[in-house]
């Protein structure tokens, strides 16, 4: 009898590309490799693209300038990813504990947000926060302050809108991580005379550590790249490595030296993941 | 120097307590009931459990054991009643303020932690001392003879062996009680039969109360020092195994634990602590008190106790006719039928003498052989209209 497996084997090589396949290849697989080639590229005082190699734009990418675009990009990814983790986890075990009915309901507030545009909302809380906006408006009016406050254009405006945008990317893993825990392991901690706390520390937390981790890169890596939120809630002022790429591919038009930036994102990605799947973490968890 | 004392005062308080078999309560349920939105999982539940003893909760599946358990373990609270140990409430007690633990059905190992840092766990959250830990967890792994296994994790071990470290696990905190939830139920027949002896070794070795949850009754009846039966959430006996077993005080008990011959019956007289009975086929004694003229009543006799002599027998019995032996190994079950179509086991050593198939019998019993029991009906039920009597039986003998 031959089965479905026998069948394939048998067949030629090309027909197996799927249609699914082929779609990776032409969308994903070629655009990939084109980045990488023109990383390696040189444009002319025209601004055209020179096919010679060189890894001058890697180099370029080590300037102190650079650096402290970086740094910056680093900082304001860590402090969204923490801020994502310490509110997310909480928020996430309230959501499993609660009775299906409403566990359904609080799940798809998380999801909705997948659903609406992020720039509006973003440009939303730029209105909310302006200096003519709500927030201060209510301030100026209860006295708190006479003259309206700078709460745009810095850090903290980016880690805001950053962490708003992100969060149901932590909420989710979080969640299936959570869910998955068995509860007989936490009544074993109790019954072996562990309180409240020690049970989360030494049970409940090392149990879904793969959840916050794949949490965490879920929204580390995309804080990087959201050159949006910092263009308009950070105003120029607090440049991440996304508003770089956008740049060169826009206004300053160096794709090469994109290309190259692209490049160093992508493996920043890859090795946070390949740490994630080394501590245990599972590829399908991160969706 | 204080310790010798105690240890002393200990060693003599338990031989005391052997030679006068004076019985502690350590744990006492009063009126406790739990129930789930309208389903009442447990009735009015009330168990004294001794210090030292090995108790058996033994019923069906769904009967309540398992919630019974986790109330006294605290991860249940009951709807209503008390529960104390040693005079103490318990029930407002959290489960990691209870000095009892749990060996749970499914293990419940840390999988995140080795073999060595799961036994330590309980200590550590005692705020033991490292160097105080280590020894203890290598003498509890050289009880349950896994010696050196301590630096595995769970998923290397066998399904035996696990077991054997969720039970060290529990036992290395010297806990007043040790509650066990089926433990043996996924183990295969053999590892269960050798995990029975020693957990019995164990319990006897410690002398740590345990409270042992089965639906197997050969396990209850094997391990146990005392058995309570449940059936719906009500405790229908408490007694030891001998007690279930040879006097059992209600048709659930009796059919339950082992094999049993029930038959109905109707008081026909009351004498001093002996009464007649009036089956359907035939007229019997048996023992009992308390009994109404009139009333009708189980009686329960073993196969091992059912008696048979030649059809023109003189003594009160029964009409049958054989129908067939079954061999179960050194045993032969003889299978008779009675008029009115029920059939009766007799069970006997193979090579003892058994009638057989097709030879018509008088079955008989001893009074003492037999167990009465109110039966709480209020007609007697007739087997006569839809019996096949086959044409084995022979009427006109
Ligand atoms: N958390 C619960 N919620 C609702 N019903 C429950 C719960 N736990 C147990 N029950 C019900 O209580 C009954 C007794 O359960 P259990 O104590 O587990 O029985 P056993 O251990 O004797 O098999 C069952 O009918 C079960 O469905
Ligand atoms: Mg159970």
């Amino acid at each position: 009898m031959m089965t479905l497996n026998d069948k394939k084997q048998k067949m030629p090589m090309l027909t197996m590309l799927s249609p699914i396949t082929s779609m990776l290849i032409f969308l994903v697989v070629i655009p990939l490799i084109y980045v990488l080639v023109l990383s390696f590229c040189k444009t002319n005082e025209y601004y055209q693209v020179m096919f010679t190699f060189s890894f001058d734009n890697y180099k370029n990418l080590l300037s102190p300038s650079y650096f402290q675009v970086y740094m910056n990009s680093i900082v304001i990814a860590a402090i969204t990813t923490v801020i994502c983790i310490v509110l997310g986890y909480p928020f996430a075990y309230y959501i499993v504990k609660q009775p299906p009915k409403i566990r359904t309901i609080l799940y798809m507030l998380v999801i909705i947000p997948f659903w609406t545009n992020s720039l509006i909302r973003i440009y939303g809380w730029k209105s909310f926060l302006g200096a003519s906006g709500l927030l201060n408006n209510l301030f100026v009016w209860l006295g708190i302050t006479h003259k309206p406050l700078e709460l745009l254009f810095n850090r903290g405006a980016v880690v805001l809108g950053m962490t708003y945008t992100l969060f149901p990317f932590m909420v989710l893993p979080l969640y299936t991580a959570i869910e998955k825990l068995d509860l007989t392991l936490i009544e074993a901690s109790y019954d072996l005379g562990a309180r409240k706390v020690n049970t989360f520390l030494h049970v409940i937390l090392p149990l879904t550590s793969s959840g916050i981790f794949a949490g965490a890169i879920m929204v580390f890596i995309p804080t990087l790249g959201f050159f949006f939120v910092s263009d308009i809630l950070g105003g120029g002022k607090s440049d991440m490595i996304g508003n770089l790429i956008e740049r060169q591919f826009g206004s300053a038009n160096n794709w090469p030296l994109g290309s190259a930036l692209s490049i160093i994102l992508i493996l920043l990605t890859l090795i946070m993941v390949r740490l994630y799947t080394k501590a245990g973490g599972k590829l399908e968890d991160l969706g | 120097m204080n310790d010798q004392h105690d240890f002393l005062f200990f060693k003599f308080s338990n031989v005391r307590r052997m030679i006068m078999s004076e019985k502690e309560v350590l744990v006492k349920l009063r009126g406790i009931n739990k129930q789930y939105g309208t389903n009442q999982v447990v009735k009015d539940l009330n168990l004294d459990i001794y210090k030292g003893e090995f108790l058996t909760l033994l019923g069906p599946s769904g009967c309540g054991k398992t919630t019974t358990l986790r109330m006294i373990a605290g991860f249940e609270t009951p709807s209503s009643g008390e529960m104390t140990i040693n005079g103490e409430d318990l029930i407002n007690k959290e489960p990691f303020d209870r000095n009892i633990n749990t060996v749970f059905q499914s293990y419940a190992l840390f999988p995140h932690m080795s073999i060595y840092d799961n036994i330590a766990f309980g200590l550590k959250m005692k705020n033991m001392k490292k160097a105080d830990i280590k020894p203890k967890v290598e003498e509890i792994l050289e009880l349950v003879q896994l010696t050196g296994f301590g630096g595995r994790f769970p998923h290397q071990l066998s399904g035996g062996q696990r077991q054997r470290i969720a039970i060290a696990r529990a036992l290395v905190n010297n806990p007043q009680v040790l509650l066990l939830d089926e433990p043996l139920g996924a183990l295969d027949l053999k590892l269960r039969k050798q995990m029975q002896v020693e957990l019995k070794r164990m319990q006897k070795k410690l002398g740590i109360t345990f409270v042992y949850v089965t639906h197997d009754q050969e396990e209850a009846l094997t391990m146990s020092d005392r058995i309570v039966v449940m059936n719906s959430g009500y405790l229908e006996q408490l007694g030891t195994p001998d007690e279930i077993y040879e006097k059992p005080r209600t048709k659930f008990v009796a059919t339950f634990i082992g094999e049993t011959n029930l038959f109905e019956a109707t008081i026909a007289q009351v004498d001093e602590d002996e009464v007649l009975l009036n089956f359907e086929t035939g007229c019997m004694r048996g023992l009992g008190k308390d009994f109404e003229l009139d009333e009708i009543v189980y009686a329960s006799v073993r196969p091992e106790k059912m008696n048979f002599g030649s059809s023109n027998f003189y003594k009160p019995s029964m009409p049958a006719v054989v129908k067939e032996h079954i061999y179960i190994g050194s045993i032969v079950k003889c299978i008779a039928m009675l008029p009115n179509g029920q059939e009766v086991k007799i069970q006997r050593l193979s090579g003892e003498p058994l009638p057989k198939p097709n030879e018509v019998i008088n079955l008989y019993w001893e009074p003492e052989d037999a167990t009465i029991m109110h039966s709480r009906e209020d007609t007697l039920f007739s087997l006569i209209e839809n019996v096949n009597l086959g044409g084995a039986y022979d009427d006109s003998k």
